[in-house]
């Protein structure tokens, strides 16, 4: 109760200003003479999000699959390119310029590639949003792996233990929280690479969904789409702020 | 030949800086009697806490050797017990996982020292917090848990660099009472007592605390005194406010502070 009283009290300047804000887009479409097709009503957005036209579950469900699919695939093969890097000095040497060019790379610009390459489908848009979201694993995994004190690794070497030991007990656990705190940059990132990925080649999802409208002008199923996508976003990455503070509690506070 | 616990013999020590070769220690001989407490003090940058890893094999001496128990140290030795200045307790783990790391780095049985590790920390005082996070604990409780994770496999030598510096001065007092206590200063014969050394720029903690105090003068760091601290033991509080305290920190100061101030003149 004191909890919802604190959080109340933190948030009540939001809800309100909320309130304000959708009250006077109402008022401005209602008696400002804006035309719905420019910038549909509160209200008419809101009737698109259950609106039987389209069909809402069945898209979900494909940006759904495409955004967690981004999602796992960036923090896999981020942590194992993490773990490379901080492993071994020469794969380090070796992989991270390709890497930094990688990730300099405008990844929108290749997604017209991934259409003549792989064609149509869930896959491609998965791998986009990996694309996108891969880099800042691979970077907090190999820094999170680096930083144990001096003394620390000492103290393994005292007792002869075994690289991998080293590794199991005390680097990856001290990276853990660099690794969360990135995927919470990965989450976000895997929802671009979804959309993205449907703009460019798609029949199904809420990019192709937004797409479409384009040509139907009916403007208010393309917000209906966008507060869709921030749901399905701010879902994951609400997930993974909570797997966060569930698996690294001693971390609280780092991010 | 060796006949000490540890003995280093002409032990030296230059690195390669950026600046060039620095000498950072010269003809280093000491020995040090199995159960002694021996303390190094000297000014930051007379090598000793570089010494301390030297005799734990965490780095090369570039001249001299080093023997510990008969054997000479080439690579790091697995019979002793390290303190550090900072707990460095995996933050993730309790404290009484913290106390096993040891056994579990080592490749023995944890769970068959899991009794051990608890009677440590009872002696330590932090038997209610074994199942705490070390930042649940003050910074004092934390260095008594690295203590006891420093005395999980019962090694016969105590290597502590400086392990009060970073507490304030009045648990400082307190933890060089609860340390005499856990080496057996009141219950165990001589022979009987762990081997220290310990590392601290606190000339009144290493007179509490040593057996011996060996005074260190800086660049290259050389051993400049040796002194035997024939105080009573165990040590009390009251010890502090004695004329023969007094006297023998006065000693130690002139010793750092003439050697100090000589290294200047003919510099």
């Amino acid at each position: 109760m004191t909890k919802f009283a604190g959080l109340s009290r933190q948030y009540w300047p939001t809800l309100v200003l909320f309130a304000f804000l959708l009250a006077s887009w109402q008022a401005a479409v209602s008696f400002g003479g804006i035309r719905e097709y420019l910038l549909p009503a509160p209200i008419s957005v809101w009737n698109g999000l259950w609106s039987n036209e389209i069909a809402w579950s069945q898209h979900i469900w494909t940006t759904t699959l495409e955004i967690v699919g981004a999602f796992f695939m960036a923090a896999i093969v981020g942590v194992a390119l993490g773990v490379a890097i901080a492993w071994s000095p020469l794969l380090a040497n070796a992989l991270v310029p390709f890497l930094v060019f990688v990730n300099t790379l405008p990844k929108v610009a290749i997604a017209p590639l991934f259409l003549i390459w792989m064609g149509y489908g869930i896959f491609p848009n998965m791998l986009m949003g990996a694309l996108i979201g891969f880099f800042p694993v691979v970077i907090n995994t190999a820094v999170g792996l680096s930083q144990v004190e001096a003394d620390m690794l000492d103290l393994g070497r005292v007792f002869s233990a075994p690289k991998w030991k080293i590794f199991l007990k005390i680097r990856l656990p001290n990276a853990l929280p660099y690794i969360l705190s990135a995927l919470k940059i990965t989450a976000t990132a895997a929802v671009v690479g979804a959309i993205v990925g449907e703009f460019v080649a798609s029949q199904r999802g809420l990019g192709y969904v937004i797409v479409a409208t384009q040509s139907s002008m009916n403007t208010s199923v393309a917000f209906a789409a966008l507060i869709w996508i921030s749901a399905v976003g701010l879902a994951l990455y609400g997930l993974v702020v909570v797997v966060a503070r569930l698996w690294a509690p001693w971390a609280e506070g780092i991010d | 030949m060796a006949n000490g616990l540890i003995d280093l013999d002409k032990v030296g020590m230059i690195y390669e800086a950026t600046s060039g070769p620095v000498e950072a220690l010269a003809g280093i001989s000491l020995s040090v009697d199995a159960g002694e407490f021996v303390s190094l003090v000297g000014p930051s940058g007379c090598g000793k806490s570089t010494l301390l890893r030297i005799v734990a094999g965490l780095r090369p001496a570039t001249a001299g050797t080093i023997t510990v128990a008969g054997r000479q140290v080439t690579k790091p030795i697995d019979d002793i017990g390290m303190v550090f200045q900072a707990p460095i307790l995996l933050k993730w783990r309790t404290i009484l996982e913290n106390v096993l790391l040891p056994a579990e780095l080592a490749g023995k049985d944890a769970r068959a020292l899991r009794g051990r590790a608890l009677e440590l920390l009872e002696m330590a005082e932090l038997h209610g917090f074994a199942d705490k996070l070390p930042r649940e604990l003050s910074g004092g409780m934390q260095q008594r848990a690295s203590l006891c994770r420093a005395l999980l496999l019962d090694p016969p030598l105590l290597l502590m660099d400086e392990p009060f510096g970073a507490l304030d001065a009045m648990t400082r007092d307190d933890m060089a009472l609860e340390l005499l206590r856990i080496w057996g200063e009141h219950d165990l014969a001589r022979e009987a007592r762990k081997t220290v050394l310990f590392v601290t720029h606190s000339i009144s903690e290493a007179v509490f605390l040593s057996d011996r105090v060996v005074v260190m003068s800086p660049r290259p760091g050389r051993i400049a005194a040796d002194l035997r601290i024939d105080l009573p033991r165990p040590r009390t509080v009251e010890l502090r406010a004695t004329e023969a305290f007094g006297r023998l920190n006065l000693e130690i100061f002139r010793t750092l502070t003439g050697r100090t101030v000589g290294a200047t003149a003919s510099g």
